[in-house]
Order: structure tokens, then C-alpha cells, then sequence
């Protein structure tokens, strides 16, 4: 046991580094310092630069365009990332349809999507969630029927992640209803500009536009985007969730936001000194930061069992509950720190439009974040669900 | 960065493991923590000739050569089997004293012995009024011709009752919390003006009140520097910690699992209750906390060698975790076991008791987060 890095490990963390400093561009970096809505083509600019370096998909096999590192570099890389305040890699094409369809299609998929995914040309979105089925997925009832060469697509799907922005969609549909729920569904790709799909914004509590809900209305889609065998599509769904969980538990997310919430606690005053001087808010931001390093090392003891071949099992169901508690636990304090400033609705600031902050930078948009972080014990099943998944797989009950 | 343990650290892990499940049953425990000694002077020696007496000693004193991770694999399995035996007071504190402060001559006369399995030193660094603070001493240490006169009260002096000798802290210098001026010394327990008022603890122990009553110390049984112990306490202090955080992982795991297989197996309405979500979640809670807490105490273990200010913000934040975890734990043991949780005879309240304890030993919880957050 050692906790050090090796010498090639510790030249790799610099070489990282150090192409981030040379090559994230200065435009972006302002605009994710400042904590302003994020943008598409911020993503793809940044995604373009990693795919150029060859970095843009580290969980993928060798073969296909991953990287051959080791769980610690894979590690580095994440950590330096997050410290460096990058775009999030969005997961939906490279760390979600990409594994199913490497595993699961033909050759003939593999050739047709793994190179726009990799080089970020195509966005993909997920078609999971409907208006009936939340924590219950497999309870859904978009239908696909079969006729000649096409599936002819009904029904809907909801919080669908920027979907706004997706040109193909990854999408369970129910090919057979009169099989058992899970026996009958069926994992479909297909174009977000077919005649028949319409795309509606939901607006979240904080203001912003992140999920959408899709409607498809007897839209064609070719039967050579069936991946795999019809009816394994509840199989295949549950191979993704839990593939690709590294950086699920968001350190280096936190990280930086205990060194912001520092920073506002330290600009903040409370009776004529820093609030970070008071010992209910240091004993706070104390247990927080002792949560999110026992979380660090829960995450290093998953990665190394990973990299024994062990994993990532569903002890990483661990990992998504407290790495999301923290995040949300973070943000919740950054809202007490900002004291009365936290009233502030900077909206069109946070688009980027050069509307002049209300109140401090730092605490600008320190509710908002709040209120979407709620988000998190939601999505990517549940908290709730992430407990039963622990009680069953790992506990056995 | 390496999780992994060594091929021989497996090894310890096995025998270590293996007598706790064949020789340190809980009948035996029981037996143990209710013999007048309070301990196995047998097994004792036996652990001297298994060598995890010797184990984080350097092979120039005589030792194993073994790092935190060693100590940190035999506390581990000691608290799966709520081991009694003074391996905390004797090897990891007067060792890790004695290692880092002895003299030669001091090494000589008392580490071979020691690691034998002959000779239990206990360590006095309380006191009635010092709560956790290690530089609250009031014991007086007064030069008086070649050597100093001892006159205090060290108080709750784990394993003092079967200490052959006591390493204490007095003070030789300053005001009653002074950093500086504190001074440790070996003492014979049997020496002229020692009395001890010995009893059980709530967890199977066995402790001292040591009262000084003018003890006759001389200069060479000064441990480390003149007026510079605290150091070497902290220090010590701070391994002792990683040590029990290790201890109680031992102990929640026992639970953890005990807890498990009672909900699988216990039929209330018809069902086990482990089919009833909320305990289910319950039960995940517990997983989560375990993990966590063994998760830092393998950070503190592995950090012990930094420099002290990293040394003491990791083993802060780990006590923190651990102390957390372990009442969690513990309560909802004690919990789901129902009323036989509640029955001295069930093991289960045995380990709450014991992980209570740890959560007290070298500051609580609420004291370390002050210490990580100062």
C-alpha cells in the first residue's frame, strides 16, 4: 500500500497539466470561471481538442480509439480536468451509446457511429425516461412496430438531457407487449431530424434549459438501427448504467466548489470578520471536506479493485449516492454564505449577455446552482434506486 | 498509488485472522474480560512468539521492520475479535515512545523484554481536568539532585492494572498548558510513591487511576527530549489514533455483516426483514458508512509518516469519519438486532460498547473537527 504516485504516473499528471495550460482555450475558461450557462459549441470546441490529442475517450478499448491507460491515469486525467475547470465530457455519445454499440452491434454500427462520436461531430441524447415511468424505467410504453424494413416509432420521452442540441438519439421503445416488461423492450438509434420528432423545452426550477421532452409521432426508423436482437434492449440498458463510472463520484467537481465556497466565506463578512472565521461555518465546511476525502479514497479503492479486473461493480452505486450528497451539500452552504446577495436573480447574466451582476461575482449564482443541483439524487436512478441497487447486488436481500 | 497488500502482509492478515476465529472466540473474550487479570498473559506471550510484538519495531531494536499497514492489518483484525490484550498501550504507544525517543539504554533494557511478551508498559498522558488536550499537564516533575520528583494524577491509564512499568507526562517547565516544559518518563509501576486504583471499563478493558505521590524518577528515565514530550506524544498520539481507526473498522465490519445475516434470516409478518425497504436502506447506510470509515483509516495509516501538520489534519479527519461511522453503526446494530441488540449476551452490544469508546479514545469527534478546521 502507497499512496504516491509513480514516476511515470507523476510525468503523466505533468504532461496533462500541461496541455490543458496550452490548449484550453481562454474564451471558455472565462466563461466556466465566471459560472455562466454553458454553451454547445463550448463542448464541441473543447471535445474537438481532446479528440485531436487522442484523449477524448480514456474508458473505451484500445481498439476502438480509447487510450490503453491505467485506472490511475484514467484518474489523473479526470482530476486534472475537473482541477483545471473544463467542459464536463458529455457523456451521452462517448461514455454511454458508444460501450453498448462496441459490445453489442454489428460492425457495420461500429463503423457508421463510433467515428462522429468520437470526433464529437454528432451529439447524442438519451431516450430513457417517459412521462410514466421515472424511478420504474422499464414500465415504458414508446412503441416500435415493425413494418418491413423500418420500425414505425409512437409515444414520448422526457427529461431528456440536451436534447436541443442532439442530432441522434439512443432510445428504448417497446417492440412486444406481450412478453414480461423487461423482455419486450428493444434499444433503437435514430436521427433527431426524422419527420415525426418534436422537441419541447422544460425549463427548470433555476431558470435554465437543460431537459426537454421529445415526442415522436410515427417516425421512421430504418430496422438496421436495431442494436443487437430485439427484445435485449432492457439488457443492454442495464450493461450502460453500470459501465463507465469513473468520475461518477465528481472529486474533483467538489473540490473546486469548496475552494469557491472559501472564497465567498472569505469576502463575506459576519460581525465585522470573514464568515470564514466563525467556528459554525468552519466546523461545517470542516465535515464537508473530511465527507468528500473519505469519498476520494472510496473512490481510489474502487478504482484500484477496477484495475485488478475487479469491477466496477455495483459498489459504485456508493459513489454516485455520496458523491451527489456533497455536491448538493456544497452548494447548499455556498447559499448560506452568500447571505442576502443569494436573492439575486442574475439570469441574463448567466446566458453571458454582459448584463451587470447584482451583488458580488462570487455569489451570483450560488442559489441557482443550488436549485439545480437538486438534480443530482435524481438522475442516473435515483438515490433511492442506488440503494436498492447496493441492498440487492452487494448485500444480497 | 497502490491499494494492494504485499504478498507478506497477506500473511499477516491470515494468521492474524485465523486466531481471532480459533483462539479468540467470543466465549473466550468473555471468559478473559471477566478473569481477575482481565487479559491472557499466555496469549500474550503467544503473540510475542507469532513476532506481531515485534512487528513495528526496526530490525536494529530488535524488530520487524513493519510499516503503519502492519499495524494497521493486526488492529483491524484485534477488532473483529475485540481483542482485550494491552497491543494498543504496550506496543503501539510505549513502543512508538520508546522507539522514537528511547536511549540506547532504554531500548535495551526494556524492547527485547517487551516484544517477548514479558514486560506491558502502559502509558499515563491524561488527566482528571486535561479532557483530550495532551498538553494539559499538571503532574509536577521537580529536579531533586540527579534526577526529579514526580507528584500528579494520570488518569484513565489504559492497561495500567497489569503495566509493569508506566510511561507518563509531567511537567518540568511552564504553566499548566505550555506546549513547551512537558516531559515523558518511565516508571516502575512498584516504584515508592505509585498507587493505582485499577477497574474495568464499559468495553472489557481494564484501566488506572495512577496517582505520584513524590516518585524518585532519574535523568535517564527521561523519554525524548527534556520539556520537549509533547511532540513525541502527539506524535505517538496520532499513530495510536491511525490504530484504532483500523481497530473500529474491525468492528463495524463484525457488525455490518452480523446485522446482514440477522436481517436475512429474523421473520417478522410473514417475511425476513431484510425484504422491508426500509430496512434495506438502513442496511446500505451502514455498508456506506463502514466503506467510508475504512476508506480513511487506510488514508490515515498510510499518511502517518508526513510531515506532522498533514500527519495531524489526516488523522483529524479520519477520528472525524470513524467516529461518525461507528455510532451509526453501532446504534443501528443494536437496532436491527431489536431487543436481543439490547442483551448482554448477544455480541453485538459488546462491539457497540467497544466502538463508543474508540469514538471517546484521543478526542471525539466534536474535538477533532476543531483540530482539522483550526
Amino acid at each position: 500500500m502507497d499512496l504516491a504516485f509513480s514516476a511515470e504516473d507523476l510525468a503523466f499528471q505533468r504532461e496533462v497539466r500541461e496541455f490543458i495550460a496550452a490548449n484550453y482555450p481562454a474564451d471558455i475558461r472565462a466563461r466556466f470561471d465566471a459560472g455562466l450557462e454553458p454553451r454547445k459549441e463550448d463542448f464541441v470546441r473543447w471535445q474537438k481538442i481532446l479528440y485531436e490529442k487522442g484523449w477524448i475517450a480514456p474508458g473505451w478499448p484500445k481498439e476502438y480509439g480509447g487510450t490503453g491507460w491505467t485506472a490511475t491515469q484514467k484518474y489523473i486525467f479526470q482530476e486534472e480536468l475537473g482541477a483545471a475547470n473544463t467542459p464536463g465530457i458529455i457523456p451521452f455519445g462517448l461514455a454511454m451509446v458508444a460501450p453498448v454499440i462496441y459490445t453489442f452491434g454489428s460492425e457495420e454500427q461500429k463503423k457508421r457511429f463510433l467515428p462522429g462520436i468520437l470526433s464529437s461531430d454528432v451529439w447524442w441524447c438519451q431516450g430513457y425516461s417517459e412521462p410514466g415511468s421515472g424511478s420504474d424505467l422499464a414500465s415504458l410504453k414508446t412503441k416500435a412496430v415493425r413494418q418491413g424494413d423500418k420500425y414505425i416509432v409512437n409515444g414520448s420521452k422526457t427529461w431528456t438531457t440536451m436534447a436541443q442540441w442532439a442530432d441522434w438519439i439512443f432510445c428504448l421503445v417497446r417492440t412486444d407487449s406481450t412478453v414480461k416488461q423487461q423482455e419486450g423492450i428493444s434499444f433503437l438509434l435514430f436521427d433527431m431530424k426524422s419527420p415525426g420528432v418534436t422537441v419541447r423545452p422544460i425549463i427548470t426550477l433555476e431558470g435554465g434549459h437543460e431537459v426537454n421532452e421529445c415526442f415522436f409521432d410515427n417516425v421512421e426508423v430504418p430496422v438496421e438501427n436495431l442494436i443487437g436482437e430485439e427484445g435485449m434492449g432492457w439488457t443492454y440498458a442495464k450493461f450502460l448504467l453500470g459501465h463507465e463510472r469513473s468520475g461518477i463520484a465528481a472529486v474533483a467537481r467538489s473540490k473546486r466548489g469548496i475552494a469557491k465556497l472559501k472564497k465567498i466565506a472569505n469576502a463575506e463578512q459576519a460581525d465585522g470578520a470573514p464568515l470564514i472565521e466563525d467556528p459554525d461555518f468552519r466546523r461545517k465546511l470542516a465535515e464537508l471536506e473530511i465527507d468528500l476525502t473519505a469519498l476520494e479514497y472510496t473512490e481510489l479503492r474502487t478504482l484500484a479493485r477496477e484495475s485488478q479486473g475487479k469491477g466496477p461493480g455495483p459498489e459504485s452505486s456508493i459513489l454516485k449516492i455520496k458523491g451527489t450528497e456533497i455536491q448538493q451539500a456544497i452548494t447548499e452552504m455556498a447559499v448560506e454564505a452568500a447571505g442576502y446577495y443569494a436573492f439575486a436573480f442574475n439570469r441574463r447574466a448567466m446566458d453571458g449577455s454582459n448584463e451587470p451582476i447584482i451583488g458580488p461575482a462570487a455569489t451570483a449564482f450560488a442559489a441557482p446552482s443550488y436549485f439545480n443541483m437538486r438534480k443530482t439524487s435524481i438522475y442516473g436512478g435515483s438515490n433511492e434506486i442506488q440503494k436498492n441497487i447496493i441492498a440487492k447486488m452487494v448485500l444480497g436481500l | 498509488m497502490d491499494f494492494n497488500y504485499s504478498d507478506e502482509q497477506k500473511l499477516l492478515i491470515d494468521s492474524v485472522e485465523r486466531f481471532v476465529k480459533d483462539d479468540y472466540d467470543f466465549d473466550t473474550r468473555r471468559a478473559i474480560v471477566k478473569s481477575e487479570a482481565g487479559f491472557r498473559r499466555d496469549l500474550w506471550q503467544q503473540f510475542g512468539e507469532l513476532g506481531w510484538l515485534a512487528v513495528p519495531f526496526s530490525e536494529e531494536d530488535g524488530g520487524l521492520g513493519g510499516t503503519p499497514v502492519e499495524t494497521m492489518i493486526i488492529m483491524e483484525s484485534f477488532g473483529k475479535g475485540l481483542v482485550v490484550e494491552p497491543y494498543l498501550s504496550t506496543v503501539v504507544m510505549a513502543g512508538g515512545l520508546l522507539k522514537l525517543g528511547g536511549t540506547a539504554a532504554q531500548k535495551e533494557a526494556i524492547l527485547p523484554d517487551l516484544m517477548a511478551g514479558g514486560l506491558i508498559v502502559a502509558v499515563g498522558y491524561a488527566e482528571p481536568s486535561s479532557r483530550f488536550n495532551l498538553a494539559d499537564v499538571s503532574t509536577t516533575a521537580s529536579a531533586s539532585g540527579d534526577g526529579y520528583v514526580l507528584k500528579g494524577h494520570k488518569s484513565v491509564v489504559l492497561h495500567g492494572p497489569m503495566a509493569d512499568k508506566l510511561i507518563v507526562s509531567a511537567r518540568t517547565s511552564g504553566d499548566r498548558r505550555d506546549a513547551d516544559g512537558i516531559t515523558l518518563f518511565l516508571v516502575d509501576a512498584g516504584a515508592a510513591g505509585v498507587s493505582r486504583q485499577d477497574y474495568p471499563t464499559v468495553d472489557g478493558l481494564r484501566a488506572s487511576e495512577v496517582i505520584l505521590e513524590n516518585v524518585q524518577v532519574s535523568a535517564a528515565d527521561i523519554v525524548g527530549p527534556l520539556g520537549g514530550g509533547l511532540a513525541l506524544l502527539d506524535q505517538v498520539v496520532d499513530e495510536a489514533i491511525a490504530a484504532i481507526c483500523a481497530e473500529a473498522v474491525g468492528a463495524m465490519e463484525v457488525l455490518h455483516k452480523a446485522t446482514l445475516e440477522y436481517c436475512r434470516t429474523r421473520v417478522q409478518f410473514g417475511q425476513p426483514i431484510g425484504r422491508f425497504q426500509v430496512i434495506q436502506h438502513r442496511l446500505v447506510d451502514m455498508y456506506m458508512a463502514y466503506e467510508q470509515a475504512k476508506s480513511m483509516a487506510i488514508m490515515a495509516n498510510l499518511k502517518l509518516d508526513a510531515e506532522p501538520a498533514e500527519r495531524r489534519r489526516a488523522v483529524s479527519a479520519a477520528k472525524v469519519q470513524i467516529g461518525k461511522s461507528a455510532r451509526f453503526v453501532g446504534q443501528q446494530a443494536v437496532q436491527l438486532h431489536g431487543g436481543m441488540g439490547m442483551t448482554d449476551e448477544l455480541n453485538v452490544g459488546h462491539y457497540f460498547k467497544r466502538l463508543t469508546m474508540i469514538e471517546t479514545l484521543f478526542g471525539n469527534t466534536d474535538f477533532h473537527l476543531k483540530r482539522y478546521a483550526a
